[in-house]
């Protein structure tokens, strides 16, 4: 892990809160950057009780069987990744308390932990233009009656890997990105949403 | 362009899956391969069946759940009869016997 005081996350290099300053009547979506987050990813056997009881006590949340669901308890999220994986996202400050945990409750088992967080930032895309700048480049359906709050999917979005989150019915989504490509994904939504209008919410 | 129905996230478009070729072939066991002629090697290796017909191949969800599974699909009209995960066996499909 890097120092504290070296860290800069992945789209720092935009100036977010000057950008953020600027007028922006009428915008279609609001796009902010949520960095550093901590992301930890687990394998296990979700038919496995004592698998899933760990789970939650270690990080207070339910694991979401359901394919393409996310779970939420607190500040703690679980992400369906796919049918023996998961991520575990939190605020930064979580991190080493929940790997530690998840470490212990796993103690026996046949799991696997490993922090992610420094591999991924997040963008933020709220509004009413959301669902529209997204089809650009997505081959998801996005519309409610297939694609809701408290669902995830990982996808491509203008050719780079994403995990989509939709968070409420705003619609406000949350895009995982590798941090080296979050660059590139920035630069496109901002070009795409030249269409509908955009704002930037600060760091 | 297909769309595929993931066997754990659903149907999803063809460019997020990635071919894994011609499945049900069997790796020869470790007592097989002593006793193995060049000619049963050679087919093992680079001889497929090249269907015109019901094709039983693998696909792996690269972008989504990277999880590998098999597909029948047919090779003329690339309609895709079924998806079933791996081990499950080899579903009894053929041209004279498409399900509908």
């Amino acid at each position: 892990m890097v120092e504290a005081y070296q860290r800069r996350s992945a789209l720092a290099h935009f100036g977010l809160n000057a950008l953020a300053s600027q007028k922006a009547d009428g915008a279609g979506i609001t796009l902010g950057e949520s960095a550093h987050r901590a992301i930890i990813n687990i394998r296990g056997d979700a038919k496995d009780p004592a698998f899933t009881a760990a789970v939650k006590n270690a990080t207070g949340c339910d694991l979401p069987a359901a394919a393409n669901t996310v779970a939420t308890a607190g500040d703690v999220r679980i992400l369906w990744l796919g049918p023996d994986e998961w991520w575990v996202v939190g605020t930064d400050a979580r991190r080493a308390g929940l790997i530690d945990g998840l470490r212990s409750a796993f103690a026996g088992q046949h799991t696997n932990v490993t922090d992610v967080s420094e591999s991924r930032t997040v963008i933020t895309m709220t509004g009413p233009a959301a669902r529209d700048v997204l089809a650009r480049g997505i081959s998801l359906d996005l519309h409610p009656r297939a694609f809701g709050p408290g669902q995830c999917a990982q996808t491509s979005l203008s050719r780079t890997n994403v995990l989509l989150h939709q968070t409420d019915n705003a619609p406000s989504y949350e895009i995982y990105v590798l941090k080296s490509f979050a660059d590139y994904l920035w630069r496109w939504i901002g070009l795409i949403a030249e269409d509908f209008g955009m704002a930037v919410k600060a760091e | 362009m297909f769309v595929i129905n993931c066997p754990y996230c659903g149907p999803r478009d063809e460019h997020e899956f990635g071919y894994g070729h011609e499945a049900h072939i069997a790796r020869p066991t470790l007592e097989q391969q002593g006793t193995m002629s060049d000619a049963e090697w050679a087919n093992y290796l680079f001889l497929r069946t090249n269907t015109k017909g019901v094709h039983f191949e693998r696909w792996v969800h690269t972008k989504g759940c990277r999880r590998w599974f098999n597909v029948a699909r047919h090779t003329v009209t690339h309609e895709i009869l079924k998806v079933y995960k791996m081990g499950e066996p080899k579903p009894d499909i053929s041209a004279e016997n498409l399900p509908r």
